[in-house]
């Protein structure tokens, strides 16, 4: 990005606040990868175009209503016109309109220049994940040769800062769309189809993604966090993923695994390692390393958690997990538990 | 004498027929007069009576929609707000844009076309009159049933393109999305009613001398507007009618498990949803180009060019639906072809847009609130429609689709290009609808607060979009960011509701005590000013001759007079397509209840199939019998009829 | 009764429209127009429903679906029944045009009995279609399509009934036989909706 660039995201930035890092980038005009900005270029190549058709065309209509003379609802109207030609007026027009031609010409090339761009990301060595969207979270299984490397997560991406990701897009119920407006272009996660979509951070981060397609209820809380890290971390994180769930390690977090297994909870969520192994809902292998819980609804905190099982509906109302009256001994030990779900 | 009367008029004061005694009436007027009172009211085919209560009841669902646009805008002012719950939340966006599509913009410009284009052509009536009646009841129905459905908590949470399986039998419980479904059958069948009657009026009932080229440029509209409701609404109305089978016998045309799509649903809707905001859009064009020409008093420059700009307009209107698709997994070169017409079809437009500006620039204008209006549309308008050659282009639009980018896009074409030219139409016509002018200093306070609180609303959502705020979240998170450009927008909103309230009040005084406005007071040149302000009943006696594009303008631009129609029963003549040779004489029917009981009928078969699919063969049985009522002649009429016929 | 004397009553007048004929056939009446409007829309309707079903045929792997096509000889009696009613169909137009009162009626009481007929073969087509309308996708476009084409069927009939009747009564004029002129431009749509209906449903499965 050159200096007027900056200058200009910075003017446009200071009207809005950008969201503060923490909450993870959301922001189209900040491409952090080859395809948002390809689509950046684009943005800015239309916005100057439209800015100065849009000056030239008022302009034309302030200035010529101000030049006019005033007329009289009572004085004759002028119908010369119906007579006789208009010549310069019609070349005007005329000239008007060839230049209005050859302006979405060149727009209309440069979106088949982009198009191009966008298609032709190398994806030699990408890394496979196929993302399923459901009412209002999201399931990701990140792919591999080995049928022993394939692992489930939820809610939060990791990938490797260089390498081409290339997701493959499918839906349970009805129509989601995964978009993170740093990286890439959206794409609709339609049942019965599927899709893909081919993305890559060159920049690390917490990038921020949210479902795109009205979806019932929870449609407003339905994100997908992508954390971008260099190599080394992602495959670090990688491997953990793969393994399944530590054992509990003392009386309390045993007995949060007990509550866990004799409640509902191993009905719809799967732990790796145990005998839960729910499909319905979010896999919790390794919940405790997430963000947020309930997809971008709560912070992932000890007593945010505790709320959420309590009463998911208070916090997400209409989404699929019922409240789960617990006593309060069993919660905290449930709670303790699932936080040592790495 | 092609002079116009000065508003506090010396001539002829026009008085409000609707205040004389019924009997004076029939005495007047013959079979053109209403019947008289509350009866009266509800059998008239009478296109003007017909027409304003159309109007008024789109106004009233316009600020029906809009009141709902205040909530979800109140909701959306601060970030995490506990006012309103995604349920209910749901339920007014999706009523919101349900509202403003099918009970508000469609039927406004439709009414509009009902009132003005027959007094515009020189007819005495529109064509099937009581198919107007209908079409009206219709409409009114079927809007009540939705709002019904939304006070009951049973209100359609779909969005307002329902999409599938969201509103399928196995996500859509209840019967939400069936009264949305039936909604829109009801808007349907009246849209489609009236536009049959526009076309029939406007190809065979204007005046003799009124060839293709002397039409009036809205009137080109609404013919081009009613040609692609023709072919477009079918596409809802199949959509729909499946969606209902889907959801209420098991069919599974948008079921993927068995063989069905769901993007079947998206091709189906949007093959209709994209022309129609060319129903909208074009008739707001039509308006533009009347006011401009009488506001700059010379003709609008390039007629020839308009008019076929407005009919490239409606072909290409078809050809760009997939615009809405760019997100979907449909072939990547399909795509391309959208792009390509999605920005073609910029160029009749920008081609009216320049021929307006050189007849705004070689005029002599006359500055009163309806050209404000208009100046209003200019702003606003090319904003929206710049904004929609980025969304045209795919790799862009997939960023802003489905954003806030979309919401700002779609509010600055349909309010800037709609919305605008319909409030400076309603100043223009409002003298001729009753007689007396709105007043002009609290037109310009309307005008200001509009076109002040609509930027200011509208405007942030442009950054909001491309900073990431997708469409329909009942709240956000304050970490995003959102918060202080979404109270910015809830704050132009409410100007916006000031502005329209305000209006309001214009309407409400001046209907009482506005300035006379005579038969013509803005010195316009078409025919319906040539008649009283508001016209009788017949609107023209005698019926005129035209021989000129401005009539009133023109020296000689009235041939003469047309003698020899009958009063009662009521005649109209009717003309040849081409050059308005006159052809034959035609008795219109005289006022009547069965629309009213047809438009009953209809109403309990349509309502009655949300629940179960018997009542589509039960009821079509009243259905039946109140038409074959409608259309079974009384022996009176017969032999009126017969003594005023005939043979070809 | 006197019509007020309003603005530029005191033209000339140019034109005397009192001989003019008080009614018209064919295009120039606006009842035809306003058939041609329904049978655009009606047209579209059908026109998508066929869509519809390639659409959905565009997305199958086998055609039809895991069920039989519909059989041949209800939908092909059909055919012909509906073929060879626009004899009478023309028939009745030309009696009409001809304000031949006797043989409107004759004309439209045989229509009436065609009707009678093609509506009874079609309640059979529906038996042999070999699939319900909630057993796949491709069940369900049959149905539209059929079913589009049998309110059509059913509403022509109807509308031939109410016309024949009150061609029997003393409510006859001259506009009365411009009806039944348009009337059967209509019939004649019906039955040009078949063919490509016919067509789809019944042949395209086997030959294509």
């Amino acid at each position: 990005m050159n200096r007027a660039h900056r200058a200009a995201c910075c003017a446009v930035g200071a009207l809005a606040p950008a969201a503060a890092a923490a909450a993870g980038m959301h922001d189209a005009l900040q491409p952090a990868g080859p395809q948002a900005g390809h689509v950046h270029a684009l943005w800015l190549l239309l916005l100057g175009v439209c800015t100065l058709v849009y000056i030239l065309v008022v302009g034309a209509l302030l200035i010529g209503v101000a030049r006019a003379r005033r007329g009289d609802e009572r004085a004759p109207a002028d119908v010369a016109s119906l007579a006789q030609d208009e010549p310069r007026l019609r070349q005007s027009v005329g000239a008007a309109i060839g230049i209005s031609i050859a302006l979405l010409a060149v727009l209309f090339g440069a979106t088949v220049v982009t198009d191009r761009a966008l298609a032709r990301l190398p994806l030699d060595g990408a890394l496979h994940i196929k993302l399923t969207g459901h009412q209002w979270w999201w399931e990701a299984s990140y792919d591999d040769p080995m049928v022993s490397n394939i692992f489930s997560t939820a809610n939060e991406l990791h990938i490797p800062v260089g390498r081409p990701v290339l997701l493959t897009l499918e839906a349970s119920d009805v129509i989601h769309s995964v978009w993170f407006p740093d990286l890439a272009g959206k794409k609709d996660l339609i049942p019965g189809r599927t899709a893909t979509l081919a993305l890559r951070a060159d920049q690390p981060g917490l990038y921020r993604g949210q479902c795109a397609e009205f979806c019932g209820y929870q449609h407003a809380k339905m994100v997908l966090y992508v954390v971008a890290e260099p190599a080394a971390q992602y495959e670090q994180w990688a491997a953990h993923s793969r393994a399944s769930a530590p054992p509990p390690a003392n009386d309390e977090t045993r007995r949060g695994q007990q509550v866990f297994m004799q409640s509902t909870c191993a009905m719809c969520h799967a732990i790796s390692g145990t005998i839960a192994n729910g499909q319905q809902a979010p896999d919790l292998t390794h919940v405790a390393s997430r963000q947020t819980i309930g997809a971008g609804t709560l912070p992932n905190t000890p007593s945010a958690l505790a709320a959420w099982i309590i009463d998911p509906q208070l916090a997400k109302p209409g989404a699929n997990m019922p409240p789960n009256g617990l006593p309060p001994a069993d919660l905290q030990a449930l709670v303790a538990y699932l936080r040592t779900l790495q | 004498m092609t002079a116009a009367s000065p508003p506090a008029a010396a001539g002829p004061v026009s008085r409000p027929h609707r205040r004389e005694p019924a009997f004076e009436l029939r005495q007047r007027y013959g079979g053109w007069a209403d019947k008289p009172g509350f009866l009266g009211a509800l059998s008239t085919v009478d296109h003007k009576r017909i027409g304003r209560r159309f109007i008024v009841s789109a106004f009233a669902f316009f600020v029906l929609g809009g009141i709902l646009a205040a909530l979800m805008r109140l909701q959306l002012a601060r970030p995490d707000s506990a006012l309103i719950g995604p349920d209910l939340y749901n339920q007014l966006f999706t009523t919101h844009g349900t509202t403003m599509m099918f009970l508000f913009a469609v039927p406004i410009m439709q009414a509009m076309a009902v009132y003005i284009v027959p007094l515009m052509v020189g007819a005495r009536n529109i064509a099937f009159p009581r198919l107007a009646a209908y079409a009206y009841w219709i409409y009114l129905f079927g809007g009540v049933m939705l709002y019904a459905a939304l006070v009951l908590d049973v209100g359609p949470d779909a969005g307002w393109f329902s999409y599938t399986p969201l509103a399928g039998p196995e996500y859509g419980v209840g019967k939400r999305s069936d009264f949305w479904a039936q909604l829109i059958t009801f808007t349907e069948v009246s849209g489609l009613v009236v536009s049959v009657q526009l076309i029939v009026t406007i190809f065979k009932l204007r005046a003799p001398g009124m060839v293709l080229t002397r039409i009036p440029l809205l009137v080109w509209t609404m013919l081009v507007t009613s040609f692609m409701i023709i072919f477009a609404m079918p596409a809802v109305m199949v959509a729909s009618t499946s969606l209902i089978l889907d959801r209420l016998v098991g069919t599974h045309f948008f079921n993927p498990a068995e063989g069905g799509d769901a993007l079947l649903w998206q091709h189906l809707f949007w093959f209709f949803g994209h022309p129609e905001v060319y129903f909208i859009f074009l008739p707001g064009l039509g308006f533009v180009s009347t006011i401009v020409g009488t506001f700059a008093r010379r003709p609008v420059f390039g007629y020839v060019a308009i008019v076929l700009s407005l009919i490239a307009t409606g072909f290409f209107a078809f050809g760009l639906w997939v615009h809405h698709m760019f997100a979907t997994n449909v072939p990547e070169l399909g795509k391309s072809f959208f792009t390509a017409a999605s920005m073609v079809i910029a160029i009749p437009t920008a081609t009216q847009i320049f021929c307006w500006i050189a007849t705004l620039w070689t005029g002599r204008i006359v500055w009163r609130t309806p050209l404000l209006f208009i100046v209003g549309f200019f702003l606003i308008l090319v904003l929206g429609g710049l904004t929609g050659i980025m969304l045209a282009a795919v790799p862009l639009d997939l960023q802003i689709h489905d954003t806030f980018f979309v919401v700002a896009h779609l509010h600055y074409v349909l309010i800037g290009g709609a919305v605008f030219p319909l409030f400076g139409a309603f100043y223009y016509w409002f003298p001729k609808f009753t007689g007396r002018l709105l007043d002009e200093r609290l037109g310009r306070w309307n005008f200001w607060l509009f076109f002040i609180g609509f930027n200011v609303a509208f405007f942030p959502m442009h950054i909001l979009g491309l900073q990431g705020m997708p469409r329909r979240i009942y709240t956000y998170a304050a970490d995003t960011g959102w918060g202080p450009l979404n109270l910015i927008s809830s704050l132009g909103a409410f100007t916006i509701a000031l502005s329209v309230l305000l209006f309001i009040v214009n309407v409400a005084w001046s209907a009482k005590r506005g300035l006379q406005a005579g038969r013509d007071p803005w010195g316009a040149s078409t025919l319906e000013w040539a008649t009283d302000s508001p016209p009788p009943p017949g609107n023209f006696h005698p019926p005129l001759a035209v021989a000129g594009r401005e009539p009133l303008w023109e020296e000689g631009g009235i041939a003469g007079r047309v003698d020899g129609l009958h009063d009662d029963p009521p005649e109209l003549l009717v003309t040849s397509l081409l050059d308005a040779t006159p052809q034959h004489r035609i008795v219109f029917p005289t006022p009547t209840i069965w629309p009213l009981v047809a438009a009953i009928a209809t109403t309990v078969l349509f309502i009655g199939s949300i629940f179960t699919p018997w009542a589509i063969v039960w009821g079509s049985i009243p259905v039946a019998i109140t038409l074959i009522g409608w259309f079974w002649p009384s022996k009176d009429e017969t032999l009126k009829h017969r003594k005023v016929e005939v043979k070809p | 009764m006197t019509a007020p004397v309003t603005p530029f009553a005191d033209r000339p007048a140019v034109i005397d429209a009192a001989p003019l004929p008080s009614f018209a056939f064919g295009h120039k009446s606006l009842m035809w127009w306003g058939t041609l409007g329904m049978m655009a829309i009606e047209g579209m309707a059908f026109a998508l429903a066929a869509v519809m079903y390639f659409y959905i045929w565009s997305r199958a792997r086998a055609w039809p679906p895991d069920v039989l096509p519909p059989e041949l000889r209800w939908g092909s009696l059909n055919l012909l029944i509906l073929l060879v009613s626009t004899i009478p169909n023309e028939y009745t137009k030309r009696a009409a045009e001809r304000f031949d009162l006797r043989g409107v009626r004759i004309g439209l009481v045989a229509c009436i009995l065609f009707g009678i007929a093609f509506i009874g073969v079609r309640a059979l087509e529906f038996t042999t279609l070999n699939v319900y309308w909630d057993t796949n996708a491709y069940g369900s476009a049959v149905y539209l399509l059929l079913g589009l084409h049998t309110v059509h069927l059913v509403t022509d009939v109807a509308d031939s009934v109410v016309l024949a009747v009150l061609m029997f009564t003393d409510r006859i004029e001259g506009s009365r036989f411009a009806d039944a002129s348009e009337n059967a431009m209509y019939w004649y749509f019906v039955v040009a909706a078949w063919l490509p209906i016919y067509a789809i449903l019944y042949l395209a499965p086997r030959w294509m």
